[in-house]
């Protein structure tokens, strides 16, 4: 019901919404919430454990009962807070945990077996017969559990993240908060200024107060208007400051198109801020909290900060008659707003016997609230007098304060611990819990409107003198300034019902007595075994309560009790706000060569190497397999000529003086007496002696050198450069960097590889010009381009390198004229049965676990200079017979097909682990030599050549017997790639 | 967090790659030896000051010595790794 006259809603903007699948018609600006009770709804949730309907009780995010789903299909979102959600033309909006519906739910039959559902029940009633668990158990309270599901559907809504810097990030707009900025903003700091609501204001908007002669309301307006004024000042409403973190970082969720009807196509629906701020004012205000009693959870018991907010904001009666229930001034404060709205109110319950009565409202003073009747919406409520007297007092509503609990989360956030103040009856924040961020106003535990404004400004003076700015002069309005008159109390003793502290996730006084009982004292303990503050709401309103319980429970003061640790989020955000950006493609973006639209053009499945896509083979019209297209590209490499882009390979560019000398240390071979023009194969070691990588280096001039290396390892390569020059190398004339991305290069193998070249080259070249392990500078079609004479296949090889904008172009020219020489494209596939034909190993075999004498390369360990990985690689156990050794292995007969990850056992042994001998690392059917092959590490194998293993896998069910044989089955002189 | 880079200023935690303990960078001279096993294997965990590297991946390339505190996160100073000793550095090639 609306009270004329009353609120900030825009009455000329009526607004059309869907609740429970019923048309409902607000006001802009109205809440879901507020547009609800404003219709008469007073069921809007069911509870977690019971079902029991439940209505809205209070305004802000910590509501932990009017729960709702928004929309439908993949974008729907579970428990979204009724007093947090805008209503707008189109919004869908529908109650959950419950079936059919929140006005009638089947599952309320679980009120019923209450008895049986205590703290633990889980624990003490499911734990025979044991199988039953997984079985029956688990998967029927899985389904009973929970609030709100998912749609189970892709969602591609659009979210989004941010970053922001400012001078004073000040959290919360309310007179705290707006001074605070105020003071700032003039002093021209950069200033963010983030409310969590849709208006700036904060409790101004919500109490009748008058600030400097005028509302609450127009006051914060006038100060918002000239922040909005000011270059330096950045505001932000709808945006909640999530979490507190190092370094001065701060999360923050903004709604940022949830509000609309239609929002416009880019505009996203969530973004979440990462904001970094010199210094901090937590203004964030503070959570009225409710009084534990019989039946407390009534649809219509409020909150009477909630009530008031209803009546004074949203211009909405919560109810046509309304009793007031507290511990503390607030509670009248209530009944005179209620009152000067038109509102009846029936009774004023105040638990302080000296309370004194109100204008024309009958007061209970010292009275024990014993009960509320109304399932399904509060009708009354009972009282008993300090006489022993009972009342029943009609009311709709029940507003209830129990006092208010400072919004101190983001303080405790890096472990901070708040204390107890015994005036107020709560915890507060202790200075310095969060580096460079102070708390000011009702978050600090002061409540007075003119005492939050003072603070506020002085703590934006404390952080503008320690940020060096000066500090302008900036006049207090005149506003209220009554101190807080409260008594603390937190239950009515001896309830007849269940009383409850947590709405959302369900848990009673007597949940809270019996993990006392059952010996859960810890704060810690108390939490878990309840589930007391583990909901959606993260027990904003009910901790203290809770632990003032437990500390009456047992014996012990509320401060030594403690309070549970706040971690982040402050309120629920959503996975796609945190991961926005990383959704599909976001998290592994494709890194495609210069070649990869060729490629595909041929119809080349591309496989992945890491970010890289590759093509596997080149298929030609009648090839069925993948096998025969990679037969006849090998066989075309070893007898005409292939072409494949390489381009993946990690390139360094190398320089200065020193470079050489570098590359010794680097590279367990030397490298400082490689000349301009030539090319050396290099081997690189961990510091602990395992093989890092291998690659070629090019010396392309006096002190300038090209490193390759793995497509796999070349970000590993290049961290460890830049970590070996600058720990151990300082003040030496050496720089690297990574040029991978700036060169296309592509592989020419096979016979007619010269002949190819020379078609294209504009001055061609002979074995004398680029001998094998040569390199040069060469012209290409006008360009200038990078040649060099190495070969991963065995074949005559050369690789070319252009600068990556004119890889497309040469990729396609290649291609074609090799061709019109009976060669072509080949992909991965050719390329790895190619090295295997070589013995040439990949990371397949340098695996993180192998030495350079597992590899047969202990040779290439240089003998006459240190380099990394050198002492340790000298360790006892890295070397000798006892080691896993690189070998050749052909099955008996060639035709039987064998798998790497297969494991190697003696001939007669039993294949079993205590056996084992060594294992598969890579394998292929060789068209070259018409057999199966495999590189396998077999202990003591090099000693083993020319006898036999036995190869099994379990998995895929092989046991063949192969024949041991050096690593490199094909040419083994190497004339081929020399000719 | 926020780290300050020597070279590139204060910036956030994710341009970093983090590498340990900064005695990883003080190599041992001559063959394997029980410094060696030290280098490679054993590391301290204190509870407080801490020295570690971080790598500045997507910046400018720089290693970074922070000295920092492991239980109050605080950042107490930041140098580059190749300025930090420079009259003990320089292997022997």
């Amino acid at each position: 019901m609306r009270i004329e006259g009353k609120g900030l809603v825009d009455r000329s903007t009526p607004v059309g919404f869907r609740f429970d699948g019923r048309d409902y018609t607000g006001f802009q600006g109205d809440t879901l919430a507020s547009a609800l009770l404003a219709s008469g709804v007073r069921v809007m949730g069911r509870s977690f454990k019971y079902h029991r309907p439940r209505g809205v009780m209070t305004a802000g995010s910590e509501e932990p009962n009017a729960l709702v789903t928004v929309g439908r299909g993949a974008g729907q979102v579970p428990n979204v807070r009724a007093t947090v959600q805008e209503i707008h033309s189109g919004l869908d909006a529908r109650g959950q945990n419950a079936w059919p519906s929140v006005r009638f739910d089947v599952m309320e039959v679980n009120d019923l077996f209450a008895p049986f559902l205590s703290a633990g029940f889980y624990y003490k009633t499911f734990m025979w017969p044991r199988k039953f668990w997984e079985s029956l158990y688990e998967p029927a309270i899985r389904r009973a559990a929970g609030l709100g599901a998912l749609s189970r559907q892709h969602n591609d809504e659009h979210y989004e993240k941010a970053y922001a810097f400012c001078d004073l990030l000040v959290i919360g707009s309310g007179p705290a908060g707006l001074m605070a900025a105020l003071t700032a903003g003039r002093a021209g700091a950069d200033v963010i200024l983030a409310e969590e609501d849709a208006r700036m204001g904060g409790r101004l908007l919500a109490e009748s107060h008058e600030v400097a002669g005028q509302s609450g309301a127009d006051w914060a307006a006038g100060v918002v208007a000239e922040l909005a004024s000011m270059p330096n000042v950045r505001l932000m409403t709808r945006t909640t400051v999530t979490g507190a973190y190092d370094g001065g970082t701060f999360g923050a969720l903004e709604r940022v198109g949830l509000h609309l009807a239609r929002p416009p196509m880019d505009l996203p629906r969530e973004c979440f801020w990462r904001i970094v701020a010199k210094r901090a004012i937590l203004a964030a205000g503070a959570h009225e909290r409710p009084i534990a009693f019989a039946n407390n959870d009534r649809p219509g018991v409020m909150m009477a900060g909630a009530v008031r907010a209803y009546v004074n904001r949203w211009g909405v009666a919560p109810g046509q008659t309304v009793a007031v229930f507290g511990n503390n001034d607030d509670a009248h404060r209530t009944v005179s707003d209620l009152g000067a709205a038109g509102i009846k109110v029936s009774a004023l319950i105040d638990v302080r016997e000296d309370a004194v009565a109100p204008k024309g409202v009958t007061l209970h003073a010292g009275a024990r609230l014993v009960d509320a009747v109304g399932r399904n919406g509060l009708r009354e409520v009972i009282v008993a007098d300090r006489d022993g007297k009972i009342a029943r007092i009609p009311c709709d509503c029940l507003a209830m304060s129990g006092g208010w609990n400072p919004v101190l989360h983001l303080t405790c956030h890096m472990n901070g611990r708040p204390v107890w103040r015994e005036d107020i009856a709560t915890f507060v924040p202790k200075p310095g819990m969060v580096p460079g961020l102070t708390v000011a106003g009702a978050a600090n535990g002061t409540y007075s409107t003119y005492g939050c404004m003072k603070e506020g400004a002085e703590a934006a003076s404390v952080a503008l003198s320690e940020l060096g700015r000066a500090q302008p002069k900036v006049d207090l309005p005149e506003a209220e300034d009554g101190a807080i008159r409260l008594r603390a109390y937190w239950e009515v003793p001896e309830p007849k019902h269940r009383a409850w502290l947590d709405f959302a996730n369900d848990v009673t006084t007597k949940d809270v007595r019996l993990a006392a009982q059952e010996n859960f004292r810890s704060v810690e303990h108390m939490k878990r075994y309840t589930t007391q503050g583990m909901a959606p709401d993260q027990g904003k309103s009910s901790n203290v309560a809770a632990l003032a319980v437990l500390a009456d429970a047992t014996g012990r003061g509320i401060p030594e009790t403690g309070i549970t640790t706040f971690r982040p989020p402050y309120v629920p955000i959503s996975v796609a706000a945190l991961g926005a950006g990383g959704q599909g493609k976001g998290l592994a973006p494709e890194r495609l060569t210069t070649s990869h639209q060729a490629s595909v053009a041929r119809g080349a499945p591309m496989i992945e190497a890491g970010l890289w896509y590759r093509p596997s083979y080149f298929p030609r019209p009648g090839e069925k397999t993948w096998r025969e297209s990679c037969d006849r590209e090998v066989r075309m490499v070893r007898e005409r000529v292939g072409v494949c882009d390489v381009s993946t390979l990690g390139k360094i560019d190398i320089q200065g003086a020193d470079a050489g000398r570098f590359l010794d240390f680097v590279y367990t071979n030397t490298f400082s007496t490689l000349k301009p023009g030539r090319v050396r194969y290099g081997l690189m070691l961990r510091e602990d002696g395992i093989v890092m990588d291998d690659g070629t280096t090019a010396c392309l001039g006096e002190g300038h050198y090209l490193m390759t290396t793995t497509t796999a390892a070349a970000g590993q390569v290049m961290r460890h450069l830049d970590f070996v020059a600058q720990a151990h190398c300082p003040g030496w004339d050496v720089h690297t960097i990574s040029v991978t991305e700036q060169w296309a290069q592509f592989a020419i193998a096979g016979p007619l590889g010269r002949e190819l070249l020379n078609t294209l080259l504009e001055s061609p070249i002979d074995d004398a010009a680029i001998p094998f392990l040569g390199c040069g500078k060469v012209r290409v079609m006008g360009i200038e381009a990078r040649l060099f004479r190495i070969s991963f296949s065995g074949e005559l090889g050369f690789e070319i390198a252009v600068p990556a904008r004119y890889g497309a172009a040469l990729y396609r020219d290649l291609v074609a004229r090799a061709e019109s020489l009976g060669g072509g494209a080949y992909g991965m596939e050719a390329l790895n049965v190619l090295r295997i034909e070589k013995g040439f190993i990949t990371h397949a075999e340098i695996h993180g676990r192998v030495t350079a004498f597992d590899i047969g390369l202990q040779g290439m360990v240089s003998a006459k200079k240190d380099c990394i990985g050198k002492a340790a690689s000298e360790r006892p156990g890295l070397t000798g017979q006892e080691r896993e050794q690189l070998v050749g292995l052909k099955p008996v007969p060639a035709s039987k097909p064998i798998g790497a990850g297969a494991h190697l056992f003696d001939e007669g042994a039993e294949p079993v682990r205590v056996n084992d001998q060594g294992y598969v690392t890579s394998v292929c059917w060789s068209p070259t030599l018409n057999t199966h092959l495999g590189l396998a590490f077999l202990k003591n194998g090099r000693a083993r050549h020319a006898t036999r293993v036995r190869l099994v896998d379990h998995l895929r069910g092989a046991d063949v017997v192969c024949e041991v044989v050096h690593p490199v089955f094909f040419d083994a002189e190497g004339g081929r790639a020399r000719g | 967090m926020r780290l300050n880079c020597p070279l590139c200023g204060d910036r956030d935690l994710r341009e970093f790659t983090y590498y340990g303990a900064s005695v990883y960078a003080d190599r041992p001279e001559g063959g394997w030896s029980e410094a060696w096993d030290d280098l490679l294997h054993l590391r301290d965990n204190p509870a407080g000051e801490t020295n570690d590297l971080w790598y500045h991946e997507l910046g400018c390339s720089a290693w970074i010595e922070v000295s920092r505190n492991t239980v109050t996160h605080a950042i107490s100073d930041t140098r580059l790794l190749a300025e930090r000793k420079p009259a003990a550095k320089g292997a022997k090639a």
